[in-house]
């Protein structure tokens, strides 16, 4: 294929933005990484020590690997949580016979556009045992017992976040598995229901496979965005991300790393392996995605 | 006549535009959002009073942030012309990237001894970099209806202090003990280094543990943590999750009846508690013992090295530095204790107690401070998840005094 004149043209604004935005920013962010901090406070070249610092240290390779440990269990809450009730709720919701479908739209996108400030400290006030309404609730219905103060326990800490977040969230998968019910041409429905495929069956047999490239989707949207979250755990527990690092994720540990908490001063280099390291796995993930996955899926032409 | 009034108009945006243009802004950088009201209303119009022409504008951000915040602003050059000082190496990192200015030439740095300048100066104590505010004293404010009602005494040693914690609990009317670990820092801060001292005698073990002839796994440094272990049973419930302002807010509703607390509590405990309020000191392990008290150099400010009015700023500096601003700040926000010379008369009655210890008790500040906490891992860092980890009972007071150790050992090499 020749390459056209104007075709130069057209692309050259999404190629300039682009490359001054991400593209720079991405290999600076690697560059970053080879250096290391003088003594006199300028860099020094040291290739890739600041990896194997990271991978090699037990002090550093353990607080990464309890970072990636929990941000794999917080995808998993949202893969098992947030994305199945998403898809019940969009099937719900493009049943022709409930009624104010869109006011529970709505109501179920809200939390999405709220910040994470108010969101993380909503739902602390709210998971509070001084002044939260849960355990007042729990005590009205005789369960007080199971009431713990679960944002300061290391064993449910990291899910309790991770299931706020999946109530802040679970409205993307809805609307994105709504819009793709919702396109579903009639005529293969007519069809099914002529040959006698109707509710629940008619739901796995027919509409699942039609919205599966969808789910695909929002299963790579949440890979993404839960492999980069950072800012509902910091607002929830802080930099240090307690109790004692059980809801550290990459994030919060390549913040603390990067711009330095209280008296640890920050250590942009080695921030930068971290960052490395993150576009690394979501990268890896998402390219498990596109070939793995994606390329093997049925696509349906109506 | 619209013609007139037009050109008037005209002119005198004009000419007062002129006006503010000779006037120079310094801002200040500082992590004391809570002080905001303080510095525009009484601080800022006192300096702006004597000295007209320059206009001082207060930016605080929020404590947690500070240091990240600054670093950024500094190295992007946006940062403003006076920078509150942390004490010890993070301001000292500051000095040696050129970002902090030498203020050793200061005419009010005569003012200040040189323990109160110990936290802003080089290792060798040859250039000073920030002028000395002030210092916060660690100790135990208590609910003084709460003690006259249930009919218990000030504990002077650490049998009274669990004594008069069982009795508070056995009664059930108040929670004994007003603190969570959520946020951590409490834990170490109004926990570890606040009845530390008593055990390690102050200065003495701190310069000590610098030197290397102690370690932390030592009695002195693990018995804090024992007695931090045994305090689990008197908080409230649910404090795993309990912050800070949760906690700030249990005392002040008098829902708690002992807040272990640093002196800068005061001004917001006045204003926001109904009852009388008392302090004491950490209690010591037998009657008679010398006490040793955590008295902090905590808050300093200096001079951004980029500032476009370096001389504007040196006279507000210089002013910080003066007696009459020692005054107007202790007495503005009692429980941040003056570090000037001159003896500073305040008016508050809580600010008086804990200040008084000065004059018993040895002083020391906190040990994690100077030097121990210039690597990786943070010794500082590190003693809050312990700290918070011993209270909760997921860690032992031996475990975790190990752990510090070791993660201290990986790079701190002591008297080479």
């Amino acid at each position: 294929m020749r390459l056209r004149p104007h075709v130069i043209v057209f692309l050259a604004p999404a190629v300039v933005v682009y490359t001054a935005l991400m593209i720079l920013p991405l290999i600076g962010t690697l560059n970053l990484a080879l250096f290391s901090r003088a003594p006199d406070g300028g860099a020094v070249f040291s290739g890739l020590r600041n990896f194997a610092t990271l991978f090699g240290d037990p002090r550093w390779s353990g607080a990464f690997w309890n970072a990636l440990a929990n941000n794999a269990w917080f995808f998993l809450i949202h893969m098992l949580v947030q994305n199945p009730v998403g898809i019940m709720l969009a099937a719900l919701l493009s049943s022709p016979r409930l009624r104010m479908a869109a006011f529970y739209r709505t109501a179920i996108f809200v939390p999405t556009i709220l910040s994470f400030v108010i969101v993380g400290f909503v739902w602390k006030l709210i998971l509070s045992p001084i002044w939260g309404i849960a355990p007042g609730m729990l005590d009205a219905v005789g369960l007080k017992a199971l009431f713990a103060p679960w944002l300061g326990k290391e064993e449910y800490a990291l899910t309790a976040l991770a299931l706020i977040s999946v109530w802040q969230f679970v409205g993307i998968p809805m609307m994105l598995i709504y819009a793709a019910l919702l396109s579903i041409p009639d005529t293969v429905i007519e069809a099914a229901e002529m040959d006698g495929v109707t509710g629940w069956s008619q739901f796995w047999k027919i509409k699942l496979p039609l919205i599966l490239p969808s789910i695909g989707i929002v299963s790579i949207l949440t890979f993404v965005g839960n492999f980069n979250a950072f800012d509902l755990i910091y607002v929830a527990q802080g930099a240090l991300a307690g109790p004692d690092f059980s809801t550290d994720i990459l994030g919060t540990f390549l913040y603390r790393t990067f711009f330095g908490f209280q008296l640890q001063i920050g250590d942009p280099h080695m921030g930068a392996a971290i960052a490395t390291a993150m576009f690394a796995i979501i990268l890896l993930g998402v390219c498990i995605y596109l070939f793995a996955v994606q390329s093997r899926m049925r696509r349906y032409e109506f | 006549m619209t013609r007139t009034l037009r050109i008037t108009l005209l002119a005198s945006t004009l000419l007062s535009g002129a006006a503010q243009a000779q006037d120079v802004t310094l801002t200040i950088e500082s992590w004391r959002n809570d002080d905001l009201t303080i510095w525009q209303d009484k601080i800022i119009p006192a300096f702006e009073a004597a000295n007209p022409g320059i206009k001082v504008v207060f930016a605080p951000s929020a404590p947690a942030e500070y240091n990240a915040a600054l670093n950024s602003k500094l190295d992007a050059g946006s940062a403003g012309d006076l920078i509150t000082c942390r004490p010890f190496d993070a301001s000292l990192e500051l000095y040696k990237k050129g970002q902090l200015a030498d203020l050793t030439g200061l005419g009010s740095m005569a003012n200040f001894t040189d323990v109160a300048k110990s936290a802003w100066q080089t290792d060798d104590g040859a250039a000073t970099f920030c002028v000395p505010m002030a210092s916060v004293i660690h100790g135990f404010i208590y609910n003084a209806d709460a003690f006259d009602t249930l009919g218990i005494s000030v504990p002077k040693t650490e049998a009274e202090f669990f004594a008069t914690l069982d009795k508070i609990k056995a009664d059930g009317t108040f929670i004994p003990m007003a603190m969570g670990t959520n946020d951590q820092w409490e834990a170490a801060t109004m926990g570890y280094q606040n009845i530390g001292p008593n055990y390690w005698k102050g200065e003495e073990g701190r310069k000590a543990l610098i030197a290397g002839t102690q370690k932390l796994t030592d009695e002195p440094w693990v018995a804090p943590y024992r007695q931090l272990a045994k305090w689990k049973d008197y908080l409230g419930d649910g404090f795993e999750a309990q912050t800070y302002p949760d906690s700030q807010n249990l005392f002040t509703l008098g829902r708690a009846a002992i807040y272990p607390a640093g002196s800068w509590e005061i001004s917001g405990f006045n204003t926001q508690a109904q009852f009388r309020m008392g302090a004491f000191p950490p209690p010591v392990q037998a009657e008679g013992d010398t006490c040793y008290i955590s008295d902090h150099t905590d808050i300093a400010l200096g001079l951004n090295a980029k500032s476009a009015h370096p001389d504007e700023a040196k006279m507000f500096l210089e002013w910080v530095g003066s007696a009459e601003f020692a005054k107007l700040y202790a007495n503005a926000l009692p429980g941040f204790f003056s570090l000037n010379s001159t003896a500073v008369e305040m008016d508050d009655p809580l600010a008086r107690e804990f200040v008084s210890w000065r004059e018993k008790c040895q002083p020391t500040i906190r040990s994690t401070y100077q030097i121990l906490s210039r690597g990786t891992p943070n010794l500082e860092n590190e003693t809050w998840n312990a700290s918070a980890n011993v209270i909760k009972g997921t860690e032992t007071p031996e475990a975790a005094a190990k752990r510090l150790q070791e993660g201290l050992e990986s790079w701190y090499k002591p008297a080479e």
